[in-house]
This record gives C-alpha cells, sequence and structure tokens, in this order.
C-alpha cells in the first residue's frame, strides 16, 4: 500500500485515524503503566490514592490535625470555626469561610479532627525502589498498611522464583530445540522405515491439549521421584513443545539445498558432523524464531508450573499467583512483583520481535 | 571410506563414553538436589547439567550407532536423529491421550469401572454446564472482539505514519503472563467497599465515582464478570490477529488497489471487495486460533476469580476436580471432552 503511503498528507481523514490510534494504543497501555507507576510508589500512599494521582493535580491534602477537648460531647451539635454541626456531618467534612475542609477522624471517642486544604500535588509523591527490595528479599519487613499498623512479616523471596524460573526456561528452550532439530533433520534427510507414519504422528500431536496429558504424566513423575524438579519441567514442556518445534525446524530443514549435504558425505563427515557443522549453522533463523516463542512460552507458563512443581521450585508465575491468593490487597507488593515478572519476556519481545512475528505466522497451528 | 572392522579400541571408548554419560546425568540430578541452600549456584549448575546431558546423550548415542555393523549403520543413525523425539512425544502426549481415556471410565480413584458415569457428569453437572455457557461467551464474544479490533487496527495502522510504533505497543501484552495480566486487571478493577471519604484507587471505579456512578466490585457482577474477564483476553490477544492481518494486508498486491481505484471504487468498496476477501484465510487462521484458545482458557479465571461467582471455565472445572476434589475419573472425562471439541476446529485449520 506504498501509493497511499505517499501522499502523507494532513487530512481530516487521516487526522481521524491518527487520533483513533492514539486512543487505542492509550487504552492498551495504560494498564501496564498504572501497575509501573504503582510499583514505585510508597504502601500507605497506594491504598490512599490512586496510581493516576503522582501526575500534579489540585487535590485535598491533609494540612493539619488537631484534637477536641476531652468534655466535647460527640452527641451534641459541635462547633469549629464558626461552622455548627453534628457529628456525622463532621465525619463526612465539612468546610470552613477559609475554604479549608474539617474531617472527624475516627469514631466518636477519638474527638481528633483533620484538617484539609486543597492543593498543587504530584511529582512530590515519594517514588523508590523500596517495594522491590521487599517484594524479593526472602528476609524479615516491615511495612506500615492503610490504618498505620505495623507489620512485620516474612519477604516474598521473588528473588529466588526469578532463579527457578531461569533454570527452568533456559534449559526448557534450548532442549527441545536440539531434539526437534535432531528429528527434522532425520525427518527431512534420512532414509528409515516408518520415516512417513511418524512424521504424521507429530503433526498430529500439533491437535492434543496439553491438558489432556497433565495427569498421566504427573503420575509418571510422582512413581519416579521427578516431581517438584526441574527435570521434570524440561520433560514436560520439552514434550509439549516438540511437535511444533519439529514442524516448523522440518519446515525449514527440508528446503535446504541437497548439494551441500552430499558433498559433505563425500567429504567423509557422518551425518552427527553434517548435522552440527552445516544443518544447525543454516538453520538459526528457524531456530531463532522458534525458541522466541518457546522461551515466552515457558516463562509465562502457570499451568504446567503449577502441577508439576507444586510449592517447591516456584517459578515466577506461580509465585505472583500464590502472592494474589495470600496477598490480594497487598498492591505494593503485587505491582511490583507483577513487574518482575515481565521485564524479561518484554525485554525479550522488544528486542527480537522480528523473530518472534515470523514463528507466531509459521507457527499459528499449535494447539 | 571408513574401515568395516572397528578396533577392541573403539569398542572401549565407546563403553567409557557411555559410563561417562550415565555418570554425568544421575549425579548432576543427585548433586542438583543437594543444591537448593545456593541458589545462584544452583541455577548455572542446572543450565549447565541440563544442556551438558542432552548434548552428551545425543554424542554417545551417536557413537554407538556408528559403530555398528554397517548395513544397519543409517538406519541405526536416523534411529538416533529422530528417536529421542519420537519416543517424547509417545510418552507426553500418546499414550497419556489413551491412558486418560482410560481414566476417564473408571471411578475417582481409577481403581473401579464406572462406564460413563463421568461423561454423564460433564455434560449434566450444573456447575459443567454454567462452564461450558462461559465457555461460548469467551468463544464467541472473545473471539469476535479480538478479531474484529484486530483488524481494524491493522487496517488503520496501515495508513499511519507511526505504524510500527502503535502496533509494537499493541502487541505488547503477547508477551506477558497471564498471572501478570491478571495483576494488572485486578488492579483495574480493585475495589475499595463501602464507607465515608473513601478514594477508589481502582481506575474503573476512580472513572465511574468521577461521573457520578457508584463504585461496584465488578468481578463479582454476576454473568457480566464473565465480560470484565473477557476483556483481558481481548487486551492480550488483539496484538496476535493484528500482526497476521496486517501481514496479510501488506502482501495485497499494488495493482489490485490501483486498478480499483482508476475504477471508481472508493476506500469502503475496495476494503470489503478486495481487502477482506484477500485476508479471508489470515482472518480464518486467526479465529480457530484464538477459538482453541478460549476453549482452553485456564490462567485468567484460576487468577481473576478462581472460577467462583459464576466465572467457571471447563478447563479450571479440569483443574478442581483433579487437584481439589482428587476425582481423576471425572477430570480425565473434562479432558477428553476438551481434546474431542478441539479437534474439529483444529482439523479443520491445518488442513485448510
Amino acid at each position: 500500500m506504498s501509493k497511499i503511503k505517499e501522499e502523507k498528507k494532513f487530512s481530516p481523514a487521516r487526522f481521524f485515524i491518527g487520533f483513533t490510534l492514539i486512543f487505542i494504543v492509550a487504552i492498551w497501555t495504560i494498564p501496564t503503566f498504572g501497575v509501573f507507576v504503582t510499583s514505585f510508589r510508597d504502601s500507605k500512599d497506594i491504598y490512599g490514592s490512586g496510581w493516576w494521582s503522582v501526575l500534579p493535580h489540585k487535590d485535598m491534602v491533609k494540612t493539619d490535625e488537631f484534637e477536641l477537648p476531652q468534655d466535647t460531647d460527640p452527641d451534641a451539635p459541635i462547633t469549629l470555626e464558626g461552622v455548627t454541626a453534628t457529628f456525622d456531618e463532621w465525619r463526612q467534612g465539612l468546610y470552613t469561610e477559609e475554604g479549608r475542609q474539617l474531617r472527624w477522624y475516627g469514631n466518636k471517642r477519638a474527638r481528633k479532627i483533620e484538617v484539609y486544604e486543597e492543593k498543587w500535588i504530584g511529582f512530590g509523591s515519594n517514588l523508590s525502589f523500596s517495594n522491590y527490595r521487599d517484594v524479593l528479599s526472602g528476609g524479615k519487613i516491615s511495612y506500615e498498611d492503610a490504618e498505620g499498623n505495623t507489620i512485620t512479616r516474612q519477604g516474598n523471596n521473588f528473588a529466588d522464583a526469578v532463579l527457578n524460573s531461569l533454570a527452568v526456561t533456559i534449559p526448557a528452550t534450548i532442549i527441545p530445540i536440539l531434539i526437534a532439530a535432531f528429528a527434522a533433520y532425520a525427518f527431512a534427510w534420512m532414509e528409515f522405515p516408518g520415516r512417513k507414519p511418524l512424521f504424521i504422528m507429530v503433526v498430529a500431536l500439533l491437535v492434543v491439549p496439553l491438558q489432556i496429558a497433565l495427569i498421566p504424566i504427573l503420575r509418571d513423575f510422582t512413581n519416579w521421584g521427578l516431581y517438584g524438579t526441574f527435570v521434570s519441567m524440561w520433560l514436560a514442556h520439552t514434550s509439549f513443545g516438540l511437535p511444533l518445534a519439529i514442524y516448523l525446524l522440518y519446515n525449514y530443514i527440508s528446503t535446504l539445498p541437497r548439494d551441500i549435504f552430499e558433498s559433505a558425505y563425500l567429504d567423509g563427515a557422518t551425518p552427527f558432523t553434517t548435522f552440527v557443522r552445516l544443518v544447525l549453522p543454516l538453520s538459526i533463523p528457524a531456530l531463532a524464531s522458534f525458541s522466541i516463542f518457546q522461551f515466552l512460552w515457558v516463562w509465562n507458563d502457570y499451568l504446567v508450573a503449577l502441577i508439576f512443581l507444586g510449592d517447591r521450585n516456584r517459578v515466577v508465575t506461580s509465585a505472583l499467583a500464590a502472592m494474589v491468593g495470600e496477598k490480594g490487597q497487598d498492591w505494593h507488593l503485587l505491582t511490583s512483583g507483577a513487574f518482575m515478572s515481565m521485564i524479561l519476556p518484554l525485554v525479550v519481545f522488544f528486542g527480537l520481535q522480528r523473530f518472534f512475528v515470523r514463528g507466531l505466522m509459521a507457527g499459528s497451528v499449535k494447539g | 571410506m571408513n574401515q568395516d572392522k572397528k578396533s577392541l579400541g573403539s569398542y572401549l571408548i565407546t563403553l567409557g563414553l557411555i559410563i561417562l554419560a550415565v555418570v554425568f546425568l544421575f549425579g548432576g540430578f543427585n548433586l542438583l538436589q543437594r543444591m537448593q541452600d545456593y541458589k545462584v549456584l544452583m541455577t548455572l549448575f542446572a543450565v549447565f547439567w541440563g544442556l551438558g546431558s542432552v548434548a552428551l546423550l545425543y554424542y554417545v548415542l551417536n557413537d554407538v550407532a556408528q559403530n555398528m555393523p554397517r548395513k544397519i549403520r543409517s538406519v541405526a543413525v536416523a534411529l538416533v536423529f529422530a528417536g529421542p523425539a519420537v519416543l517424547l512425544l509417545i510418552w507426553a502426549l500418546v499414550l497419556p491421550t489413551l491412558r486418560s481415556l482410560r481414566l476417564s471410565f473408571l471411578d475417582a480413584t481409577g481403581s473401579k469401572f464406572v462406564l460413563l458415569d463421568n461423561y454423564r457428569f460433564a455434560f449434566t453437572d450444573p456447575i459443567m454446564l454454567e462452564s461450558f455457557r462461559n465457555n461460548l461467551l469467551w468463544m464467541f464474544f472473545g473471539t469476535l472482539t479480538c478479531v474484529t479490533l484486530g483488524l481494524i487496527i491493522a487496517v488503520l495502522a496501515d495508513k499511519s505514519k507511526f505504524e510500527k510504533v502503535f502496533k509494537s505497543l499493541i502487541f505488547m501484552p503477547m508477551a506477558i503472563s497471564f498471572v501478570g495480566a491478571g495483576v494488572i486487571w485486578k488492579f483495574i478493577y480493585a475495589y475499595k467497599g463501602e464507607g465515608i471519604n473513601i478514594t477508589e484507587i481502582g481506575l474503573l471505579n476512580a472513572i465511574v465515582t468521577s461521573l457520578g456512578g457508584v463504585a461496584q466490585p465488578w468481578l463479582l457482577v454476576p454473568f457480566w464478570n464473565n465480560f470484565f474477564l473477557i476483556v483481558i483476553m481481548v487486551w492480550l490477544q488483539t496484538g496476535y490477529a493484528m500482526v497476521i492481518i496486517s501481514s496479510a494486508i501488506k502482501s495485497i498486491p499494488e495493482e489490485i488497489n490501483e486498478a480499483a481505484h482508476v475504477d471508481g471504487a472508493n476506500a469502503l468498496v475496495i476494503f470489503f471487495r478486495i481487502t477482506i476477501p484477500y485476508i479471508m484465510p489470515s482472518i480464518i487462521t486467526v479465529t480457530t486460533t484464538i477459538l482453541i484458545f478460549s476453549l482452553k482458557l485456564f490462567d485468567i479465571v484460576r487468577v481473576m476469580t478462581g472460577g467462583n461467582f459464576g466465572t467457571n471455565v471447563i478447563a479450571n472445572e479440569f483443574y478442581l476436580r483433579q487437584f481439589t476434589y482428587g476425582n481423576s475419573g471425572q477430570a480425565s472425562a473434562i479432558a477428553i471432552v476438551l481434546l474431542v471439541v478441539i479437534i474439529p476446529v483444529l482439523a479443520y485449520k491445518v488442513l485448510k
């Protein structure tokens, strides 16, 4: 559509298109941005105001507080700074003549009045990395909650989860590629009995949803003493990734020119050396596409980790999901944890988007 | 060519390699289990050992195959290449399908034959019916919205100067896990409860209250909460639809559009008469992929509501049956139903 692109002059239609796109993109990015901002906010601030309040805006800010004399009767109308009202009205908050707002804090016995004034705020909001420290560390952490109580609890040890995720993901990305490349080469260029039916089996297995395999495999892992180990995750993710990997790599490797294999054999190379020296280096584009696909899939997977790892060696997704269950309102931990789990895939994604898209197009068949 | 008779030495080397591989495999596994207290070291070792084992395994197996008599050597080598993949697939997908099928006719513990009881449960139990209804909602509304939005964005972005940036940002959620997306959207739907001087910290409730509405616990609103969950899938998957459709649009030959333009067709006519028919195969691919995705949907519901408040889906009920109720018979029956429902969609797509 280069013709249209050449006419990039201003016109109402183009303005409308640009506006619509910016609108949609804003909707798409604001949710992530909100979590990003929140992850840097003080835990107390998070409960007090929405994350957007870090942007400069006019708001009621608490500037002072004072206590009423002990003999004040909360059940009778109370006069403060020229305004008379009942307890319930004071609790809602009332404006004085100078534009200040007075609010009764807490119950009747508290007798505490808070003074609010309208002010420009923002940018001054205290942003820090302390939430990340709290969520990553394994030690004891104390912080103040919405009511001002100091809470001390065990850290979330998210750093361990990140390491576990790495230990699961890196092998579970490379092993299936290696195994699939060997198999794809055999299916494409070797003669052996059962080649056709076996390859059809591989393609047919693209259909199988992995739910169907979970229970039997879990039984095997429990019997073999592999439950909760990294090996179980590697085996599971490798096997589940294989049909797609073989299919993609077969499509690529089978189009390599026959001549190069023949000249390699004439030079006395074994299939193994041909594979390692020739096929693997030549297939790098296809290998890269699949590896990004597999990396994101394994890193972001929750179901397989939940079932085969249980509570041992929690990976980032299961650690985060556990936090949602146990500490659903601790937004300072949830947001920073969520962002910790996203950083690596986002870097990989933006860095290698080109390969990812290619893999996605070729792999749109995964079941 | 190579000498056919292998010397005793080469057999000994092969034997040594086999022993080395076995020691590396089992020794490494034991070592890995003992490293729990040194996490960084453990991670490095896990990666090294995992990758090393696989490489060593292929190397040793190939060496064994090369030592075979010449007649069967080439087949042996082919088996070394294709064998591990085939064995893994048989163990992890072929046999489990059959084992699940068998389990689905047995009772909760897999010891007694119960005929079709589990399937009767799968198709008549109220919670299953609710799950089927919700999956249909996901399939219909989720898929329709993803594909339509993806198509609109792809068409609009194609006419914009900043196409790359727009597309990257829409596509970005694809890199985020469902659990991460769950946290992001839980925060959007956050509800603080009723009370005086409450500042809503959830974006949706803040917007609603600033417009004069009443804050709602969105994930608890019966029936409609399904749609608040579907929004999350739309957020995650529209980028995928957009990318595939966008590349299809770019592959439309320029001449066709120009010819239509010359013939006096306006933008709308070109869109419906040329663009849509041309990219139909891509639209079908995207639709079937997202359909299958919404059939197997699990993580979003698991994290957001746990399947409570009328939001249950089949894959979550599968999980609950197996791991909360410990009923492998019913769980397996659900998995088989899932497979049977998915096959026609995927078969259509692969055969097309």
